[in-house]
Order: C-alpha cells, then sequence, then structure tokens
C-alpha cells in the first residue's frame, strides 16, 4: 500500500476517535481468542499424544497404498531346493489356472528368466547364481555358500539381510532371493480381471473375440446363451464381486431416499402443529419442538445401531435410522419455515370463512412447499453422503463392504473401485437437487417478485 | 383484499396468462380464488379458459409427480425389506424386544455406569464394573472412563473443524468468483474441495487407520478433510456474496491480494464464517461419534460394543450422556450463532 506520512495518519486519527480508541475488551477480544484457540490445541495435543502418534506412525505404507489403489502386482516363486526349477504362482492369482506369462522365460540352458521391467530390470538364475539386473547395473549373487552373497559392491537398491538379498526396482516390483527360493514381486497398472475372473470361459480372451462370440460363437456352455453366460460371468465376478458392489450401493441409495421422504411425510403435518404462528395450542408447539430436537440429538449412529438390533443388519435398518433422525431435522426446518411466511395471505383465506384445513392448504402452503421441497432435496443430498458411513455398523447399504475391504489392507483395489462409485453416485444426485432447487429457488424468486410489485 | 396474493391476473385486456411469472405460483392456486377474483373487462371467458386448462394441467403434472414419487417409495420400502436380514412385518411385533434387555434391572446401575461406581450386581463380567478405563487425573480423582470417552469424541469434532477452518478460509478467496487471483486456480481449488466433500470419510479414516493405527487421529484427519470441504464451499458462497466497495477502495490505494482479503473481505464475512464453523461443530460431533463406531475410539466404539453384547444399563448411560452432550453443544452454538449474525444464521441453506 501507499505509505502515508505522520501528519495524515494523526488527523485522520483526530477525524475518527471511535475507530482508534476501542475499548480493551474489543481491542484485546480478537488477541485473546487466538490465543486461547492455541492454547486449545497445545492441550489437544497433548490429549492425543500427536507426538508419540506421528513417531509412531508409518508413512512409507500411504504410497504404497495409494498405488495398491490403481494396480495389482503377481508373485510367482521359484523353489530351488526341488530337483527341477518350476514357477509357483499363488492361489487366486490374476493369472488363472494355466499362467505362462511371456516375461518368464525359461532359457535353453536350464536357466530362468523374468523380466520385470523388460531386460532392463530383469533377474536370470539357477541353482547357483542370480543376475539382478536394474538401474543400468548388474549384479551377481552367489547361492553356494548356504547363503545369498553378493559379489562386489552392493548398490543402494539393493539390501542384503543375512539370509535374503532384497533387490527394489521401483514401482515396477522387487526380487527377493534365498538359498533356496527366488521371489518375483511384478507390478502393473491396471485392475486386474475386472470384467471376467479366471473361472470365466471368456477369461483372458482380448475384447474382439467375447464381442464375436457373444454375438455368433458356438454356446459355451450348453443350453444357455453366450450372452446370458457373459452378463452371469461379469455379475458374479469373484474378485470385483459387481453384482454384491451394486446391489449394496442401490441399498446405500435406497436408504437415503426412503429414509428422507419418509421424514418428510411426517414431518410435514407435524410442523404445522409445532410452528408458533399456526399451533392450535402453544404447549403442543413446545412439545412438538422438543420431541424434534430429541429425534436429532439422539444421533443417527444410536438410531442405526438400535434398529440394527430390532431389524436385523440390513438396508431397513438403515431406512429406519435416517427416517427417525430426519423426522426430527425436517421437522425443525419445516416449522422454522412456517414460522417466517407472511401471514395475510392466511387472514384473507380465513375472511372468506375457509375451515381450518382450507387456511392451510390455500393460505399457507403455496408459500412454503417450494422451501419445504428444497430443504428437503438439501436433506437428501446429504443422507445419501451420510447413508454410507452408518452401513459400516451394520446398517446395511455399500459401507459394511467398504468397512470390510479396508480392513484385510489388501483389497485397496476394491476400495478404490466402491469410492469411485459412491463418488459417482454422489456427484449425479447432487446434480439432481441442485437442478431441482435451482428451478425452485426461481420459483421462489418469481413469487417474491410477484409480492413486491403488487406492493 | 384477496387479489392481493399468490395470483397475479393480468391487467393487460388481452386474455392470455402472463408465462413466467405466474407459473410457480399457479401450481399451488386454488380454483376458489380464480371465482373470487373479479375479472377484469374484456373477454372473461377465454381468460377463466385458459386459467382452467393451465391449472387442469398443473394438477396433471402434479399427480402424476406425487404418483411416481410413491410408486418409487413402494419399490425401494419392498427392496429394502428384500434385502434385510430381519424383514418388517415379522420384526415389527418384536420392534420392542430390545427393551427387554434395555431395561436395567436397577435403574440406578446407570448412574453407577455413568460415573464408574461399583455396582452390587457385579458378576465378574464387563457389564456393570470397568475401572481399568478410569484416566488418574490428581491423586484419587479421576474421570470416569464415559466422560473421557465424550471428551475424546468433542475433541475430534473440535480439532477437525480447527483443521476445516484453517484450511477452508484461504481456500474460499480462493475460490470465489469476485476474489480469485487467478480463474485457473479457483477451478482447481473448487474441484478440489468438491473432492474433499465426496469422498467417503469412512474410506480416508480407515487408509489412516492403518497409517498412523486405528484411533482418534484418523478419524481427525477424515473429518478434517471433509470440514475443508464442506467450510470451504459455504465460505465461497459468502465470499461471492460480499460488498465490493471496501475492496475496490483497497485496490486502488494498490493494496496486493492478502492486503485486501485481509483488510476488506475478511471482516465482513468472519461473522458468518464462524457462524457456518459453529455449525459444522454440531455436525462433526455426530460424525465423530459415527467415525468412533467404527474404529475411531472414543464414545461411538463403547456404545456400539454396549449395544452388541446387550448391556442395558451401559448403554442408557452412554446414550444418556450421548444426547446430553449433543444437546447442549448444539443449543450453546445455536445461542452464539444468534448473537453473532442474528436470525439469518437459521433461514435457508444454514
Amino acid at each position: 500500500m501507499s505509505t502515508m506520512t505522520a501528519d495524515e495518519i494523526l488527523s485522520i486519527e483526530e477525524r475518527y476517535p471511535q475507530v482508534f480508541r476501542r475499548p480493551a475488551y474489543k481491542r484485546y477480544g480478537p488477541l485473546l481468542l487466538v490465543a486461547g484457540t492455541m492454547l486449545y490445541l497445545v492441550y489437544a495435543m497433548w490429549f492425543f499424544s500427536l507426538p508419540q502418534v506421528l513417531r509412531e506412525s508409518h508413512w512409507e505404507r500411504l504410497p504404497l497404498f495409494l498405488t495398491q489403489w490403481i494396480s495389482y502386482d503377481l508373485q510367482p516363486e521359484f523353489r530351488l531346493d526341488q530337483p527341477e526349477i518350476t514357477p509357483k504362482y499363488p492361489r487366486f492369482s490374476a493369472l488363472g489356472d494355466n499362467p505362462n506369462p511371456d516375461w518368464v522365460i525359461k532359457n535353453p540352458d536350464g536357466t530362468f528368466t523374468v523380466q520385470i521391467d523388460g531386460p532392463a530390470k530383469s533377474v536370470t538364475f539357477d541353482k547357483t547364481l542370480a543376475t539382478i539386473t536394474a538401474h543400468g547395473q548388474t549384479v551377481h549373487v552367489s547361492l553356494t555358500s548356504g547363503k545369498p552373497l553378493v559379489e562386489g559392491q552392493v548398490p543402494d537398491w539393493i539390501t542384503a539381510h543375512d539370509d535374503e538379498v532384497v533387490a527394489r526396482m521401483g514401482f515396477v516390483g522387487e526380487v527377493r532371493v534365498t538359498v533356496d527360493r527366488v521371489k518375483v514381486r511384478k507390478r502393473f497398472l491396471g485392475w486386474a480381471n475386472f470384467v471376467f475372473d479366471t473361472r470365466s470361459p471368456f477369461f483372458g480372451k482380448p475384447a474382439g473375440e467375447v464381442i464375436s462370440l457373444i454375438a455368433s460363437g458356438p454356446e459355451l456352455k450348453p443350453g444357455t446363451s453366450n450372452l446370458a453366460l457373459a452378463a452371469d460371468n461379469i455379475w458374479n465376478n469373484a474378485q470385483w464381486q459387481h453384482g454384491d458392489v451394486w446391489t449394496k450401493l442401490l441399498q446405500t441409495i435406497v436408504m437415503a431416499f426412503l429414509g428422507t421422504l419418509l421424514g418428510g411425510i411426517v414431518a410435514f403435518p407435524l410442523a404445522f402443529f409445532a410452528a408458533r404462528n399456526i399451533t392450535p395450542s402453544g404447549a403442543l408447539g413446545q412439545v412438538l419442538k422438543r420431541f424434534f430436537d430429541f429425534m436429532r440429538s439422539v444421533d443417527m449412529l444410536i438410531w442405526a445401531l438400535f434398529f440394527t438390533r430390532a431389524f436385523g443388519p440390513g438396508p431397513l435398518a438403515g431406512s429406519a435410522a435416517i427416517f427417525f433422525t430426519e423426522i426430527g431435522t425436517l421437522g425443525k426446518v419445516y416449522s422454522e419455515g412456517l414460522e417466517n411466511i407472511d401471514d395475510k395471505p392466511r387472514e384473507g383465506i380465513k375472511s372468506t370463512g375457509a375451515n381450518g384445513l382450507l387456511v392451510q392448504r390455500y393460505g399457507v402452503m403455496p408459500e412454503v412447499i417450494p422451501i419445504f421441497i428444497s430443504q428437503t432435496l438439501y436433506q437428501w443430498e446429504s443422507n445419501t453422503r451420510g447413508a454410507t458411513i452408518i452401513g459400516a455398523v451394520g446398517a446395511g447399504g455399500i459401507g459394511l463392504k467398504l468397512w470390510e475391504a479396508m480392513r484385510t489392507n489388501s483389497n485397496w483395489a476394491n476400495v478404490f473401485y466402491m469410492v469411485l462409485l459412491i463418488l459417482m453416485v454422489v456427484f449425479i444426485f447432487d446434480n439432481i437437487s441442485n437442478l431441482l432447487r435451482r428451478r425452485l429457488s426461481r420459483t421462489i424468486h418469481d413469487y417474491n417478485r410477484i409480492q413486491a410489485r403488487q406492493g | 383484499m384477496l387479489s392481493s396474493k399468490p395470483v397475479r391476473l393480468p391487467s393487460a385486456a388481452n386474455g392470455e396468462i402472463e408465462k413466467g411469472g405466474a407459473q410457480g405460483v399457479a401450481l399451488f392456486a386454488s380454483p376458489i380464488m380464480t371465482l373470487s377474483v373479479p375479472a377484469p373487462s374484456g373477454t372473461p371467458n377465454a381468460m377463466a379458459d385458459a386459467w382452467r386448462r393451465q391449472t387442469s394441467l398443473r394438477r396433471l403434472y402434479t399427480v402424476l409427480g406425487v404418483g411416481l414419487l410413491l410408486a418409487a417409495m413402494f419399490g425401494s420400502m419392498w427392496f429394502a425389506d428384500e434385502a434385510n436380514a430381519g424383514h418388517f412385518f415379522d420384526r415389527l411385533p418384536h420392534l420392542l424386544d430390545f427393551l427387554s434387555w434395555l431395561v436395567p434391572k436397577d435403574w440406578n446401575d446407570v448412574w453407577r455406569a455413568l460415573f464408574d461406581i461399583a455396582s452390587p450386581h457385579d458378576t465378574g463380567t464387563q457389564e456393570f464394573n470397568f475401572p481399568l478405563g478410569r484416566v488418574y487425573v490428581w491423586g484419587a480423582f479421576y474421570v470416569p472412563e464415559y466422560f473421557e470417552l465424550m471428551l475424546i469424541t468433542v475433541n475430534v469434532a473440535l480439532v477437525s473443524t480447527f483443521v476445516g477452518f484453517i484450511f477452508a478460509v484461504p481456500f474460499s478467496f480462493i475460490a470465489a468468483r469476485n476474489l480469485t487471483p487467478h480463474p485457473a486456480l479457483r477451478l482447481v481449488v473448487k474441484r478440489f474441495m468438491e473432492l474433499l466433500r465426496a469422498f467417503p470419510e469412512i474410506v480416508i479414516a480407515g487408509l489412516f487407520a492403518a497409517i498412523v493405527s486405528i484411533g482418534p487421529i484418523a478419524a481427525i484427519i477424515a473429518i478434517g478433510l471433509h470440514s475443508i470441504g464442506a467450510l470451504g464451499k459455504l465460505f465461497y458462497e459468502i465470499n461471492e456474496n460480499i460488498d465490493m466497495r471496501a475492496e475496490e477502495g483497497l485496490h486502488a490505494v494498490g493494496a496486493n491480494w492478502f492486503e485486501r482479503v485481509r483488510f476488506a473481505d475478511l471482516p465482513q464475512v468472519l461473522p458468518n464464517f464462524v457462524s457456518y464453523t459453529l455449525l459444522r461443530v454440531e455436525i462433526n460431533v455426530r460424525a465423530s461419534t459415527i467415525i468412533g463406531a467404527v474404529g475411531g475410539g472414543g464414545i461411538g466404539e463403547e456404545l456400539k460394543l454396549s449395544i452388541s453384547r446387550g448391556f442395558g444399563a451401559k448403554t442408557l448411560a452412554l446414550v444418556l450422556l450421548l444426547f446430553t452432550t449433543i444437546f447442549i453443544i448444539d443449543q450453546f452454538s445455536a445461542w452464539l450463532r444468534r448473537k453473532l449474525v442474528g436470525e439469518q444464521a437459521f433461514m435457508m441453506g444454514a
């Protein structure tokens, strides 16, 4: 900013004393507030023993987990203590029952070569010697002396333990060598077997072939068309469980929809009895308002736990939990909306001799319905997000599946799949609700404009 | 008198209903009104016909809409019932069965559980006594376990709201259309906040539980990240509605972006920011209870265990404590918000 001279500052100070000489509490209030917050944060750090937790945390796992979201690995193992070296793949490997990948090469001289990233990052071994190539270097590991021994200098990407030599090759994987086995982990970008799992007859076939099979191929399983078979195989994919995931996702959506809608239906008439200006008796209004407060304060979690106990786990419990919470929330917003209406239309209708119900219908509802719908849509939107989380305590929906997939710490790709689906659903529903609310607010706006024009 | 409200017939005598303006209102208008509105001179029949056509069309749409909604509702009810472990009508007679374990044999056990006092009904199980969770503060003075757990939950909510506030304030000034330093930056920040908002908290909690160990820190990170997105959105919407004259004044004397935000914009929006943050505290207390139930620690976890084991007195004590705390926090924050920004804090979209 441009600087002022001392005289100018003084003259401003004289002209506006109230700005420069404020009472002490106003001058020091913000400072005290900041100091208080700082003190609280120090207390919170001590309370949660933050330094200790951070010291003991494993941040190196974060990139590992995040890469697992979008990649998968294959882990062939080669036993060296058997008469013949053969690759062994773990059960349920992404390659299926007959793995014969082109990056595992059996050389004519009896050695094996595993290319982790082409020939540049690879390992070649027999029972006596393993040759690891990576980062432009070649390292020989001798296996004859009962321990794996690295010949020459050990580069920094190799860790030589007493009984195992580990060669890290970055994202693409790693090689672990002991005297009796060589273990390779090769990482691929993408999701393995996303469409067909290894049991499917369509497994491993290129897309064109699958399409031609479905369109005009011979029946792979007698009695069912190839299209039905393919659909069945996709739906029941054992690794990705598309069918289960989508059903659970639909449950989550249904929970939010049903809970919000029923909550709105119940809260709507109650709100009229709770609103200060409409209620037939003030005492009833107060009782209803406290009832709404109660329903809201007994938290969605508590309702979810109770209804899971009452109905058994599933979307019914979740819907009921959202329903009960929503009676409180929507009842509160509805009655506040009713208290803010213009009383003139009601008086007008009343003066024609209309009965109580008609007064509400024609004197009140035209004013509040757009606001009610808008608030309900807003709650629906936020419940769609909230329904995921109460699912995790057993109230149905995708939450529990998500939580179980996470607890194993190995299914991060599945977790990411479900997260993407949830994000998609939230995105779509946000947009629908926004669109509807924008149209409604236009209605409200028009209404205000008409009122203003008529004075 | 009557003609003053919702339905406005055009004064022009060409007999055409004004489209646009009266459209939304006509949806809820009634035939009674049409009758009592004195028709302007001109062609009353044509007008009445047009009016009738329009209302009947609107009524048809309303009926169709409500019908569709009801169909969707019953469809979802059926679906939810099919997918549930127990079915609605089978379970309905047993709905209140849980009261049988919930109602304690001795009501004093609720107080005993709450304040961690030894119960005469103790059988060695965890149903009644649990001195292990006591937190000794000073000599023999201890905080009962449940109050300690409640404190964890409230502290998680407060710290994560603070995290949300600290990051949301600068983000909101970047994301506001009228204040942004650069439109491209605005888009990036807006999308980022949208992602934070929509990303399921439970996944972040689970991810960080594997990194910083299960417990309140993971919950703070999850709820904090979510709060950044949620508060950021509310904040930048406030920012877009500020009075730009102070900003222009500072611009004229050559203030840079930080100075403008600090001296022209922040003072205008701070009361509203604080009001929304208080609202967020209320939401976050609930969120941290739920995250607690799925492994974030705090009172949620204890409540879930207590209900699943069927400990009536303990469950009641926990529910009572949780309910009271949430109620107090809600009322206090409502009172503070009313002082800060007046009734406006309770209007739409709050």
